[in-house]
Formats: structure tokens, C-alpha cells, sequence
């Protein structure tokens, strides 16, 4: 979709299907394609369920990932046989608990492609991450500093900085999207001329799914000094990372949007960024020597990770990362933005739908609404066919007030949607339109 | 609700008849399938008074809707009177259904009013799950809460 064949109000109505190719169609309907995705499938043993008489279809991956098969094994065997805790390894549970656990960091570097082993930081989620880091630079920022922040970015990308900047003074400013809710890189690189302190940025928007070039503007936000942080929550599931490509300061995400586990997530950061970092969390684990006259902070990772770690999810986070080494693959990756395509498509050709966001260039979610109807009336009817979607603001009210929206539905994929769900999706949205129009 | 410094409604737009909880039930027990119920929701909601935009004002909000509900309350002669909307078609159907057992009530028919039976006795009781984002429960809270 290209500005000019945008129409003038804010929500963005797409109507025609130009950037759909033949080929499209080719590979989703492949026999080869077809039993790979359901073999797949098959580990995700919660998709296998009927809701009043409707089989499931799970349309909101992008709140939370199924488990697979693996994931569920590794926590169960944790606690089974391995239960005891970390880093203190007076018995040999202990060791091999703090083994398993000290493995998946090794893994994550290698999976981020990370300099040292000591620049992954286990936290409870992407929200923790991002706190962690917004609290740690507290001492770095003075009043007047500047803090750009992606107008599309979650709560949790914004909040978090907004104390800080309360905290010293700094000054937030939104980083403006063109009319396609794309991050407007022209008038980015004007505010960077203002040498903001700390860029923050979604790689992938949670409630349209456009993928930001977060190389490219980290590259320009380093350019002008600013220590940056990059959002990865709902990318890590769909793309590849490299964090010596996208070079930011900070890289966040939950492990629970990626196949593993709630409660653990991971920040990632350059070794001399994280090691700058005031401890938000202090206690056991963190420190080096304890006196009640001064106490000695222990150094990275554990001087981030105060108290007992959610080892067992961890555990879990460890086998989605295998799962994910293995299963998504460049062709599962083209076949999930094939499925993506169809579902756009799909819901065009129904009419009388809104489409939000840039359809080009964007990853496991469609933003939509159905006529003039009301989000929450759309969801509700949906749910009675088994299907499950997400209605509201996403999280992420800034972007909706700047679509003019109080909401929208979002429907989201992974790794185990297939083109049935997507056909099924359409099947009753047709129903409620039938209801409602 | 009640409270003063909140711009009332005038007292005439709170006097409206709804269909009693026995004959919806008789209603939505002839409902074959979910369509139906939720067709006979929203007719249901179709049939209530709207609120101005003058009266969509924050105080008059209840909590807990992903969409925006408002009520106001009224008690004459010992019986509750309410005036409710909202921005979904839904939601607004389902005060109806509420509407149904509580407006023009005594307090003590409204205390003694069940809205769990009730919506398992409709079909929906998937609805009034307070993790539901419809507000349902909020709303049934608000409603029993204002006849106290």
C-alpha cells in the first residue's frame, strides 16, 4: 500500500488486493507446506479442543503463544526430577538445576547472537525488562534529556519511561507515524537532530504488526549518541535475531509469546550498557559481600537478577528456543506471511471491513474493524463460534487515538495457524456480519 | 449515581415499562441457537431509552466494560427506576436482560434477584464471568448496589 492510494481519514479502508501475487496461493495450498504446518500443529496439544460445539481457533497469538509439546515436557521434567535452587550448589540437584538453567543462557546468546553470555538478563517478562532498564539509567538522565519514544509502541514502552522521565526531569516526546501508522523516519531523524538521551522502539507494532527497520534507526539514533532500546515482544516468534545487525543498546521480549512459558522474559544489552545499570531489583543472588555497614553488588548477569529466578519457566523458555531453532524455518516463515496475505485477503473481499495499518511489510497480526460496528460486539459474536480474537485498544491507546479509534479487533497468527483457521475466522465473521449489518 | 453534583436525567425519561424476567425467559427459551439469543439481545437493547451525550459523563460510568456503560438510578415510592446505555450493541442488550429483573422493583425484589441463575437460565452464562470484559458483572453489581 503506498501513501498515495490511501484514502484521507485516518483508518486506513484497503480495498484493493494489488500486492497479492499469484504465487501467494501456490505454497499455502502445497501438499508439502500443508503437512509440515500440521505436523507442527500437532505439538500444540490446546489447539486440540471444542468450544460449544466449535472447534477452536486460536486468533491471538499475539497476546499469547500456545505451548508446545516440549515446552510443557521440560517444565514438568524440571519439576519432576530437577526441582532445587540455582546457584547454590551444595548438592547435586542444586548443580544440575543451576546447569540447566546457566544452558539456556548459553543458548539465548547463541540464538540472539550476543557478544558474551553475561549480556542475557532473565526477567519475568518484557515489561520487567523494559522497567529494569528505565529505572537503571535513572542516575544517567538529567533534567531537560530528551526520551523519543515510538508512537506505536505498547503500555509497556511508554509508562515505564514516563516515571523515569518524572524521576529526572527529562522530557518524552513521541516519535510520529505517517498516515499507514509506519514510523515516520523523516521526521525521526529531525528529532534526533535534538540528541535525545534514549531512543525507545517497537520492532514490531503489537496492535498492527508493521515491522519497523530497526536497524536503520538505530543506526541513526546512534549516530547521535542515544542509548536505544528496542521492543522485540512480538517479533521474536516470527523473525530471526541478530542482535549484531539491529547493534541496539537493549534488546526486550517474553518468553511467552515466543512458545514458552508466562513469567520469564529476557533482556538483552550490551555488556558495558547492562553493567551501568542501577539494580532496580536488590537482595539475595546480586550481591558480593553483605554487611549492614555497606554491601558489594556481585557482578553480571546476577547483579540484574536479585532473589530466586522463575527457574522452571526458564527451563521452559529454554525448549521453545530449541523448538524454534528447529520448526521455523525460512520456508514455516514464508508460509506464515503467505497465511497473513490470505488472511487480508480474505477479509477484503468480505467488505465492509477496515483494515488499519500498512498491510505491506508487516508480521502476525491484522488490526480490523467490521463496519461501523462496535469492536467488543464483533468479538463477543465471534467467541460464540469458537473463535478467539482480541478486542480493545492493545495496549497501545496513543496509536489508537492517533487512528481516531477507541479500539479495534485483532487477529493474530503463529507457527501453528493453518489456512482452515483462517477460513473459519472468515466463515464467522460472515455470521456476524449477517447479525449485525 | 445519586449523587447531586452529577447532571440528572429528567425524572420522565426514567419511566419506561420493560418486559419482565418471566417473559424473557419464555423469550430466549424459544431461542434455537446463539443467533437467536443474541438477535433477541439486541432487539432487547433496541427497545431501551438511549442517554443523551450530555449525560455520558465519566461519573456515571460503570467500571469494568472493555465498551462504555452508563446508568443512572432513581427511587420513587420505594421502587428503583434506572436509566442505562452504551456504546455496544451487546452490552446494551444485555442491561436490558437486567433491566428486565430490577427496573421499577422493590428493593427487596432486587436484592433477592440472582443474576447468576438468571443468565444460566437464559443461556448465558458464559456472560456474567467477572473476566469477561463485557462488564456484565460490573453492571449487576452496580445495579443491586444502587437498590441497597
Amino acid at each position: 500500500m503506498t501513501q498515495s492510494a490511501l484514502p484521507t481519514s485516518n483508518s486506513v479502508t484497503n480495498t484493493a488486493a494489488s500486492h497479492v501475487t499469484p504465487d501467494n496461493t501456490v505454497a499455502l495450498c502445497s501438499a508439502e507446506a500443508t503437512s509440515e504446518n500440521a505436523r507442527i500443529r500437532s505439538q500444540f496439544p490446546a489447539l486440540n479442543q471444542m468450544l460449544d460445539g466449535y472447534p477452536l481457533c486460536y486468533l491471538d497469538t499475539a497476546a499469547t503463544s500456545q505451548k508446545p509439546q516440549i515446552v510443557l515436557d521440560a517444565m514438568a521434567q524440571y519439576y519432576t526430577n530437577d526441582n532445587a535452587n540455582v546457584h547454590r550448589a551444595a548438592h547435586q540437584l542444586s548443580a544440575r538445576s543451576t546447569l540447566n538453567y546457566e544452558k539456556v543462557r548459553d543458548q539465548l546468546q547463541q540464538f540472539l547472537k550476543a557478544k558474551r553470555r553475561e549480556e542475557i538478563i532473565f526477567t519475568h517478562g518484557t515489561t520487567e525488562s523494559i522497567n529494569l532498564v528505565a529505572f537503571g539509567l535513572s542516575t544517567q538522565l538529567s533534567a531537560g534529556d530528551m526520551i523519543l519514544i515510538d508512537s506505536a509502541a505498547h503500555h509497556a514502552n511508554i509508562v515505564p519511561w514516563q516515571e523515569l522521565a518524572k524521576r529526572t526531569g527529562a522530557v518524552i516526546k513521541p516519535i510520529p507515524l505517517m498516515q499507514d501508522c509506519r514510523l515516520d523516519i523523516n521526521a525521526y531523524k529531525t528529532l534526533l537532530e535534538l540528541k535525545p538521551k534514549i531512543v525507545a522502539l517497537c520492532h514490531v507494532s503489537n496492535a498492527l504488526g508493521t515491522v519497523n527497520p530497526v536497524a536503520q534507526l538505530v543506526q541513526l539514533a546512534k549516530a547521535q549518541g542515544a542509548i536505544t532500546l528496542v521492543d522485540g515482544a512480538q517479533a521474536v516468534a516470527h523473525l530471526t535475531l541478530d542482535m549484531t545487525k539491529i547493534d541496539c543498546d537493549f534488546y526486550v521480549f517474553s518468553g511467552h509469546k515466543m512458545y514458552g512459558p508466562t513469567g520469564v522474559g529476557v533482556l538483552y544489552g550490551r555488556f558495558e550498557c547492562l553493567d551501568s545499570l542501577t539494580p532496580l531489583m536488590t537482595g539475595g543472588e546480586m550481591i558480593k559481600r553483605v554487611s549492614f555497614e555497606a554491601t558489594e553488588f556481585g557482578s553480571l548477569p546476577n547483579r540484574l537478577e536479585a532473589g530466586t529466578p522463575p527457574i522452571a519457566e526458564v527451563i521452559g523458555l529454554g525448549a521453545a528456543i530449541t523448538f524454534l531453532q528447529t520448526e521455523l524455518t525460512p520456508q514455516v516463515q514464508a508460509y506464515e506471511t503467505e497465511l497473513l496475505t490470505y488472511l487480508q485477503t480474505q477479509l477484503r473481499a468480505l467488505g465492509e471491513v477496515h483494515l488499519y495499518g500498512s498491510l505491506d511489510n508487516n508480521i502476525g497480526v491484522v488490526a480490523f474493524n467490521l463496519a461501523n460496528e462496535h469492536h467488543q460486539d464483533v468479538g463477543i459474536l465471534l467467541d460464540q463460534q469458537g473463535i478467539a480474537v482480541r478486542c480493545g485498544h492493545h495496549c497501545a491507546m496513543p496509536l489508537m487515538q492517533s487512528l481516531n479509534l477507541k479500539g479495534c479487533c485483532r487477529a493474530s497468527i503463529g507457527i501453528y495457524t493453518n489456512k482452515q483457521d483462517i477460513d473459519r475466522f472468515i466463515s464467522a465473521l460472515t455470521s456476524v456480519k449477517d447479525l449485525l449489518l | 449515581m445519586t449523587d447531586s453534583t452529577i447532571p440528572m436525567p429528567n425524572e420522565a425519561d426514567f419511566h419506561y415499562s420493560v418486559q419482565d424476567a418471566d417473559t424473557l425467559l419464555a423469550r430466549f427459551a424459544e431461542a434455537a441457537n446463539w443467533q437467536e439469543r443474541y438477535r433477541q439481545i439486541m432487539l432487547l437493547g433496541k427497545d431501551l431509552p438511549s442517554i443523551n451525550a450530555e449525560f455520558r459523563v465519566d461519573m456515571a460510568q460503570v467500571k469494568g466494560c472493555e465498551s462504555d456503560a452508563w446508568l443512572y438510578h432513581l427511587a420513587r415510592n420505594g421502587r428503583h427506576y434506572y436509566l442505562a446505555d452504551s456504546d455496544a450493541r451487546i452490552v446494551k442488550g444485555l442491561i436490558g436482560l437486567l433491566l428486565g429483573a430490577c427496573h421499577g422493583k422493590t428493593s427487596d425484589e432486587i436484592q433477592a434477584f440472582d443474576p447468576k441463575a438468571y443468565f444460566t437460565q437464559l443461556g448465558l452464562e458464559g456472560q456474567l464471568s467477572p473476566s469477561r470484559t463485557n462488564g456484565l458483572n460490573a453492571l449487576a453489581k452496580a445495579i443491586k448496589g444502587a437498590a441497597q
